[in-house]
């Protein structure tokens, strides 16, 4: 158990990653602190997927000296997922912000919890 | 025939397309587009629902020249049309039926986004039916999110904006969660189409191996999906999204956007792990547990809120928690009863909340229930749509929160283990409905004695009372005439598995 820990070390950190960020999100109140943690859950995963596609000793596929073996090169479908992830973490992280922006020029904080109570007294 | 083929796919594009002209267009035209793809869509999708009955079987539409380990599917069976139409349908009720309040509740110039979202949404709506790829199916899910959000915030003030912020954490917390378990589930099976992991997961589990890791995998994504259909604890988000939002895109989360995840979990328990594989990982009982509070605590909420809107909000955690309890059977039955419950549920909710911005309306836009008083007398087809409504999710016989209630009992009946929690659980959960919901309905028919109201007539609301009128059809159908409606879902899940 533990071997295989320090083997694969790499998907182990993303795993620790995942959980800070996933914390981070959840329970931070400050909303640029919780765009963050969305931000490093998301990066882990990534990492997590491009650990898992790299194979020690060989290169992304892309051919150029006529080498046609599959055992030369790694898989190339987790870094295509990265990829899209990307775009999809990216375009969620500028709306998290825009809507940000919104709440902060509203009610001047950032802290979702204060933001609630005043809601309250408001009582809209 | 086999032209019907290409219809799935046609419906997805024609949705994407139609959200980016919209967003170059006038308010109206938008508006006119939208109309004519979602009618559009019903037609397509009664095609495919006609085509799969016909040849009993489901069919598999190729996207691109790939084939099967490598390429990207859509899979069409019975359950899946069925599905796609209904969601059409009550999407296109909803539209209209809040298309006189748009004007107030959104900026002027601006309704043409929130065509050009509802098209989005519903877009990825029939993808996440539709399609056959666990990626797309991830990459779906974060664009119905962020149309949701959308959907919420267009109204603009601090609550719905505070609202739409809730919503997005929770959401990207089960997004999260879905992406890390489909993640591993890859890693470990090297396929993302859901027949190839099935076959996959199928000979691992029979070989025992990584065992660990799979359950790890099957948990991350069940419980993702939870989050974001807001299960019981998950539930937080909920009544201030539905509650202040404006009253189409109530109607619309509360009846498809939730209801597109759990689709996506059925899918994820018949078609990517196996049935057997999934039952035996015993987080099914897990779900049947927070099932059976959330049908408990909904209603307790619910009872407790003086605000009409909200009451209703907190009435779809109960319900959701009643579709969780019916999964939690591990049963063809339970699962049966779930997937009539998920219709009747969008049928019945998309209802309550259009009907009750009519009653609104004519209380001066208060929603307290105080000031409700006498409102079904002041706007006559909105009372009536609400106590339908209200009798349906309540489970009278005739409405089709009655037969789903039956098909429940029945599947509880039949699985000796759960059976007396669950028949408990439900005889307190409709016992609590009726008391908040009888209380609403009797409160807007007590007659206000000192003033005379005047009622609004049928000229003023026409299309409003249509919406209304088509509604309770609706409701009336799935509750007179359900066999036809059950004998599909049951024919789907065999194909289905």
């Amino acid at each position: 158990m533990g071997a295989n820990l320090f083997t694969n070390y790499g998907e182990a950190v993303a795993m620790i990653l995942f959980g800070i960020g996933f914390g981070n999100l959840l329970l931070q109140p400050n909303l640029i602190k919780k765009i963050i943690g969305l931000n490093i859950m998301d990066t882990a995963i990534y990492l997590f997927l491009a650990e898992k596609g790299y194979i020690r000793g060989r290169v992304a596929p892309i051919v150029v000296d006529g080498v046609q073996s599959m055992e030369a090169y790694i898989n190339p479908i987790p870094s295509g997922l990265v990829l899209t992830g990307i775009v999809v973490s990216v375009s969620v992280s500028a709306l998290m912000l825009a809507l940000t922006i919104r709440l902060y020029k509203r009610y001047q904080t950032l802290d979702l919890d204060e933001i609630s109570s005043r809601l309250k007294k408001e009582g809209l | 025939m086999d032209i019907i083929r290409n219809f799935p796919c046609i419906s997805i594009m024609l949705c994407l397309f139609a959200g980016i002209i919209s967003s170059g267009l006038r308010d109206k035209a938008a508006m006119w587009i939208s109309t004519i793809l979602l009618t559009i869509n019903i037609a397509l999708s009664a095609c495919t629902l006609a085509y799969t009955l016909f040849i009993g079987e489901p069919f598999v539409y190729v996207m691109g020249k790939f084939p099967a380990p490598w390429g990207n599917e859509i899979r069409a069976g019975i359950l899946e049309a069925l599905l796609a139409f209904f969601f059409c349908v009550i999407m296109l009720l909803s539209l209209f039926g809040g298309r006189h309040k748009l004007p107030d509740e959104v900026e002027e110039d601006k309704t043409y986004l929130y065509y050009v979202l509802s098209d989005l949404l519903l877009s990825s709506l029939l993808a996440l039916v539709y399609t056959n790829d666990m990626f797309t199916a991830y990459v779906f899910v974060e664009i119905n999110t962020i149309s949701a959000c959308g959907l919420i915030m267009i109204r603009q003030n601090g609550r719905t904006i505070e609202a739409a912020v809730r919503y997005m954490i929770m959401s990207l917390l089960g997004s999260g969660l879905l992406l890390l378990g489909l993640c591993m589930l890859y890693d470990l099976t090297g396929h993302l189409l859901m027949s190839n992991i099935k076959e996959s997961v199928a000979l691992l589990a029979a070989n025992g191996e990584y065992n660990v890791p799979l359950v790890v995998a099957i948990v991350l994504m069940s419980v993702g999906l939870c989050i974001k259909s807001a299960l019981f604890p998950f539930h937080a988000w909920l009544p201030d999204a539905y509650g202040y939002s404006t009253v189409s895109s109530a109607a619309i989360l509360s009846s498809l956007v939730s209801k597109g995840y759990i689709f996506l979990l059925i899918k994820i328990i018949y078609r990517v792990i196996g049935f057997r594989i999934y039952h035996d990982s015993r987080i099914i009982d897990i779900l049947f547990l927070f099932g059976l509070m959330g049908m408990i605590f909904g209603s307790l909420s619910a009872i407790k809120e003086n605000d009409v809107r909200r009451m209703i909000a907190f009435s779809s955690v109960a319900q959701i928690g009643y579709i969780y309890m019916g999964f939690g059977m591990g049963t063809q039955e339970g699962m049966t009863a779930s997937i009539f419950h998920i219709l009747s549920h969008a049928a019945t909710k998309s209802l309550l909340f259009v009907a009750a911005i009519g009653l609104t309306d004519v209380s001066g836009g208060s929603r307290k229930f105080i000031e409700l008083t006498g409102s079904g007398y002041r706007n006559k087809w909105a009372g009536v749509a609400f106590t339908v409504g209200s009798l349906s999710m309540v489970g009278v016989p005739l409405f089709s929160g009655f037969i789903s209630k039956l098909l429940f009992s029945q599947a509880a009946v039949l699985n000796h283990t759960k059976m007396l929690p669950a028949l408990i659980v439900l005889g307190i959960s409709t016992i609590l409905n009726a008391i908040y919901f009888m209380k609403t309905v009797i409160r807007i028919y007590t007659p206000l004695n000192n003033c005379a109201y005047t009622s609004v007539t049928f000229k003023d609301i026409s299309l409003y009372a249509m919406v209304l009128v088509a509604f309770i059809v609706l409701n009336v159908m799935l509750g007179i005439s359900s066999q036809p409606v059950v004998d599909m879902i049951q024919q789907g899940l065999t194909m289905f598995a």
